[in-house]
């Protein structure tokens, strides 16, 4: 196929044009994934995640040119809202990254999450593969400003990073479920400002309390003072790149980064037979009205969701329990 | 379902830091169901024309008040040709005297809004003139 081709060469329109069509759910894309998914698995996923403002742009924009500085080339993925209202989008991360829209081992594509939750956008699995396929060694993917259950990161990405800010909370904050379990590196940002040492506390408190053995990878929290201060920013921006490769040398030498890449797996299969099967029938039943006529039965209490549910079950697969 | 949506990027190319134009367009488009990028101000020709290319767009409004537009409009459009990327189309908009119509239009550019323009009119252009591609 002329497309995988390309796309294995590297070439952006063909590329950044298969992520359109994923995520305008045009059908030839999954063919094309079909095709190029042999090809996938070897570029090393970063997800990078935190609140709205927290500095999550500003910091991948320094941690490409720590890769660059290395040679190694880079593609990423910047995820931000659609509106609930006009289903329109404002993509701005891009604005931090400009300065390396012209090195060609930098390839860059926004995507509107289109009304998904995770934090991320449906097509998001999907355009990893295809930058993976189009030889970047590095994929990172900026998830949404989130806040405290936006983890879908964990499904797509062998490293999660936190980002986090001071002054957002009491300790309590850090030992909630959700976002602050699924650290692998944590980012003290902005952590000029007040409030820093305290963060850095109940971060460690809730990390004692998670008992790690001594052989497991404890997430390090790393502090990164004011960009405004260019000779320690970079400092540590140095410091957080060589913290994500120790956190990925340490998953290959484990053997654990087949648990990641299976975790993507399982949720990519869940996606499938979710599209493949849930949704036609959805869309009929909302296409000839009985969706409608079903929430009236439900309404006048002739019968529940429940058993509405089973009744198409019933009639549109061979055998519901198989 | 298929939703092909349309997708723009709003450009401010050169020494220029007034967006506030560039912003409101932005929102404006935004709130008709469009994908917006916004790349901020300050940028070459070059950058604006690989992010569209990169970020597949369909439509770039370039924006600029310093008067240097007769140079970095005709720019974009001719990088652009340059990568095969021509099916990308560039509208304009910013203080553009009449006398420099013909040599933007001549150059490329398809469309000039100039200062009074009603979002309204310029929106109409789009849904008439741009279609996802």
């Amino acid at each position: 196929m002329e497309k995988v081709k390309k796309i294995r060469e590297g070439d952006v329109r063909t590329a950044t044009r298969v992520i359109r069509n994923l995520e305008d759910n045009i059908p030839e894309a999954k063919t094309t994934i079909k095709h190029i998914f042999p090809y996938t698995g070897k570029a090393h996923v970063i997800g990078v995640t935190g609140s709205p403002g927290a500095g999550k742009s500003t910091l991948i924009d320094s941690i490409i040119a720590s890769y660059r500085e290395k040679g190694k080339t880079v593609g990423v993925l910047l995820v931000d809202p659609t509106s609930p209202f006009t289903g329109g989008a404002i993509l701005g991360d891009r604005i931090r990254l400009q300065r390396h829209t012209e090195d060609p081992g930098v390839f860059v594509r926004s995507l509107a999450t289109r009304g998904a939750l995770g934090g991320l956008s449906k097509a998001v699995g999907d355009a990893i593969h295809v930058l993976d396929v189009m030889g970047k060694d590095v994929v990172i993917v900026e998830t949404v400003g989130t806040g405290q259950q936006e983890v879908e990161i964990i499904n797509h990405a062998h490293t999660v990073i936190v980002v986090l800010i001071p002054g957002m909370g009491d300790e309590i904050q850090a030992i909630k479920a959700g976002i602050m379990e699924i650290a692998d590196v944590f980012i003290i940002n902005k952590a000029d400002r007040e409030g820093t040492g305290k963060l850095y506390r109940d971060i460690m408190m809730m990390l004692d309390m998670a008992g790690f053995s001594k052989n497991d990878w404890r997430p390090p929290i790393l502090r990164v003072e004011s960009i405004f201060v260019p000779e320690t920013f970079k400092e540590k921006v140095k410091e957080v790149s060589e913290t994500i490769q120790r956190h990925y040398d340490y998953l290959l030498e484990r053997g654990l980064l087949g648990n990641r890449v299976r975790r993507k797996t399982l949720h990519e299969l869940n996606e499938a037979l979710r599209a493949c099967i849930l949704e036609p029938i959805l869309n009929r039943l909302v296409a000839d009205g009985e969706l409608e006529r079903m929430a009236d039965r439900c309404l006048k209490k002739e019968t529940d969701p429940y058993s509405c549910a089973e009744e198409v079950a019933a009639r549109c697969l061979k055998d519901p329990a198989a | 379902m298929v939703d092909r949506k349309l997708r723009v990027m709003v450009a401010k190319p050169g020494l220029d830091g007034h967006d506030r134009g560039a912003r409101v367009l932005s929102r404006c488009f935004r709130d008709a169901g469009f994908e917006v990028i916004y790349t901020g101000c300050h940028q070459t020709p070059e950058q604006i024309a690989t992010s569209a290319i990169q970020e597949d767009v369909d439509l770039v409004g370039l924006s600029c008040l310093s008067g240097a537009h007769r140079y970095l409009f005709p720019r974009v459009v001719e990088i652009l040709k340059e990568k095969g990327a021509d099916d990308i189309t560039v509208i304009c908009g910013g203080i553009i005297p009449d006398q420099d119509f013909k040599g933007l239009y001549d150059a490329g550019l398809k469309a000039i809004f100039t200062p009074g323009t009603t979002l309204d009119s310029i929106l109409d252009w789009i849904r008439t003139n741009v279609k996802p591609r």
